[in-house]
């Protein structure tokens, strides 16, 4: 490697280390307002660090909030769960058991992914009525249908990937095809799970339209009941931006715990064995 | 009641393309059978359709009794019931199941006992001297290790039949020569039916009890290996096994199954004839020579052959020339190099090979 090469490596570290900080600058006024007292709030001073470190605005936020993020919880884990476990079945389907009209049917699924949220808010709030299908679960469900092209994807073409001879082993052998998807592709496809399980939490979680049309306010996600915490007259931005920490803390540790199970599910499927 | 395979009239085209077109053969028990023929030839399609994995348009395949495949009764028996035991090309062994796991797994489906499988898991890894790698993952392993083990998951059931996907392709050429010996010593111990699929021919005289000879979906001969070598069926055959040359010519004498052929530079060559096939005189013929059997002349009378050196390779252990005869060219091996340019060569009259043209 030349010296020129390595002077140049490291200058790619300054815009991305530059990159790193615009996008942190939100991360930091969230955290320094949300320690400061609510007489330190003003706009001039947004930039400054608070005077003391005061916890109470947390312990505020969450006596108001842990309801919603229970409900949030309650939500979205089955959603993420259900929605990556029909799209490993339709992959699974779709990639090594193809019916006739299989090559029609996916492009059709994935055309899902294209529908903006907002277009069907009235169909899906008159369905989820005619349905009988109230708040929580009815926001679950549709997070799941929602869900269903891009984990269908996913899970199509990894399995795609993987090599026929797999299965037709584990035929001669004597599995049919639930126990080939069982015993083989479910094991198999556990990194592409972490991700699909990821992605399917994370929008979920993050999600306000849907919430909002479809649950009442002993049911609002944590999303929803950030935003009705703000009072009409006076915003408590300390308290605010606690609660918006609180919020973002699920989706960060699920990136800092899975996050490298993350990368290596993305490349499952481009990767050989 | 014996449990040979046998299989009857079995079919399959692919749009216009017959990949097996009419085959029947038979399998005695306990018999390593192997299809033997360039790529494309339909061989990989009949172990598949043996293995169920491939749903012949007609025809029968049935071990002893058990029909495994019968399509003029409608049924066609899905792979997972046919108990049969596969080794594929490229192993197939399942990554997230560790050497144990993936020999057991057929037992696991069969809900044999847990003691049960252990007992039978160690059989079957020590049958292929494996029992100490039983707890490693399969990228961990040796390609040839992998292969045995590919061999114990398919014996552990101790199926009725034995399918063999070119098993031993992917081995370096050194690993595969011990390895062949191995797999062979190891069949006629479980002596357990065996259908063997290969391109390579030494592989296949090396291995089997009987050699299926097949092209573009045809089965051209089964015979065993010492009949096929002597008196191949057709030139094809003649051709794909062992270093065999053909040169034109045409029927001089004929005299029951001794007869002499005329080949273009004028030389007569006499022949005993082993196919029973009825031939005139005059009739135009190709006839196959074996370069191993070749020699030079040493004051022979007859079946002589004079042809000019047109090419002398040094192999170390032997001279290869190839020769220029009139009618076609002829690749012939000796001990030492040509003296000359021009070769007096005997050919000994059971090591001619006679086809009608």
């Amino acid at each position: 490697m030349t010296n020129r090469f390595r002077l140049g490596k490291n200058w790619l570290y300054l815009p991305l280390i530059l990159m790193a900080v615009f996008y942190l600058i939100p991360l930091y006024v969230m955290l320094v307002t949300g320690f400061k007292s609510f007489a330190e709030v003003d706009l001039k001073t947004m930039w400054n660090l608070p005077n003391g470190i005061h916890f109470d605005n947390f312990v505020e936020a969450f006596s108001k909030l842990s309801p919603s993020l229970w409900n949030s919880f309650v939500m979205v884990i089955p959603a993420a769960l259900i929605s990556s476990g029909l799209g490993s079945l339709n992959g699974f389907i779709l990639a090594k058991w193809k019916f006739r009209g299989a090559d029609i049917i996916f492009p059709l699924i994935l055309f899902g992914m294209f529908i903006p949220y907002q277009s069907i808010l009235i169909p899906l709030v008159q369905f989820m009525n005619a349905a009988g299908i109230k708040g929580l679960p009815g926001l679950a469900l549709a997070h799941i249908i929602y869900g269903i092209p891009i984990t269908t994807l996913t899970f199509r073409n990894y399995y795609a990937s993987l090599p026929q001879e797999l299965l037709e082993a584990a035929k001669i052998d004597g599995a049919d095809m639930l126990g080939i998807y069982r015993h083989i592709l479910l094991p198999i496809s556990l990194p592409s799970f972490v991700v699909v399980l990821i992605w399917q939490f994370t929008s979920a979680w993050n999600d306000f339209l849907f919430a909002v049309v479809l649950t009442g306010n002993t049911q609002w996600p944590i999303t929803v009941a950030l935003n009705n915490m703000a009072g009409s007259q006076i915003i408590a931005w300390n308290v605010q931006m606690a609660g918006s920490l609180l919020a973002a803390l699920p989706t960060l540790l699920v990136y800092i715990f899975l996050g490298r199970y993350f990368l290596r599910g993305l490349l499952a499927g481009s990767l050989k064995g | 009641m014996t449990n040979d395979l046998v299989i009857q009239g079995l079919v399959k085209t692919f749009g216009k393309i017959r990949a097996i077109d009419n085959v029947s053969l038979t399998v005695k028990e306990g018999q390593l059978a192997t299809l033997l023929g360039p790529s494309g030839c339909g061989k990989t399609t009949t172990l598949n359709a043996i293995a169920g994995l491939e749903i012949p348009d007609k025809g029968l395949i049935r071990v002893g009794d058990f029909a495994l495949t019968d399509t003029g009764k409608g049924r066609i028996l899905p792979p997972e019931q046919r108990q049969l035991g596969m080794v594929f090309q490229s192993y197939a062994l399942w990554p997230h199941m560790k050497v144990a796991d993936n020999v057991a797994f057929s037992l696991k489906l069969q809900k044999v006992k847990r003691d049960e499988i252990r007992k039978r898991v160690h059989e079957a890894l020590d049958l292929v001297g494996l029992a100490d790698l039983a707890d490693r993952y399969p990228f961990q392993l040796s390609g040839g290790q992998q292969q045995r083990v590919a061999l114990a998951r398919a014996v552990v059931t101790r199926p009725r039949l034995l399918l063999l996907d070119e098993p031993l392709s992917n081995l370096d050429a050194k690993i595969r020569e011990n390895a062949r010996v191995w797999l062979r010593e190891l069949q006629q111990r479980v002596g357990i039916t065996t259908i063997y699929v290969t391109h390579d021919q030494s592989e296949a005289f090396a291995m089997s009890d009987m050699i299926a000879v097949m092209e573009n979906g045809k089965l051209l001969q089964f015979a065993p290996p010492e009949e096929l070598y002597a008196s191949p069926a057709t030139q094809f055959v003649a051709g794909f096994i062992g270093a065999t040359s053909f040169l034109r010519g045409a029927v001089a004498s004929v005299d029951g199954s001794r007869l002499t052929v005329r080949v273009a530079n004028g030389d007569l060559l006499s022949l005993s004839d082993r196919s029973g096939k009825s031939w005139s005189q005059n009739q135009n013929v190709v006839i196959g020579i074996r370069s191993e059997r070749v020699e030079m002349a040493s004051g022979q009378k007859d079946n002589l052959l004079n042809a000019g050196v047109a090419v002398s390779t040094y192999l170390g252990s032997k001279w290869q020339h190839e020769v220029d005869t009139g009618s076609g060219r002829l690749k012939v091996e000796t001990m030492d190099a040509a003296a000359s340019d021009r070769l007096s060569l005997y050919l000994p009259p059971d090591s001619i090979l006679l086809f009608p043209e």
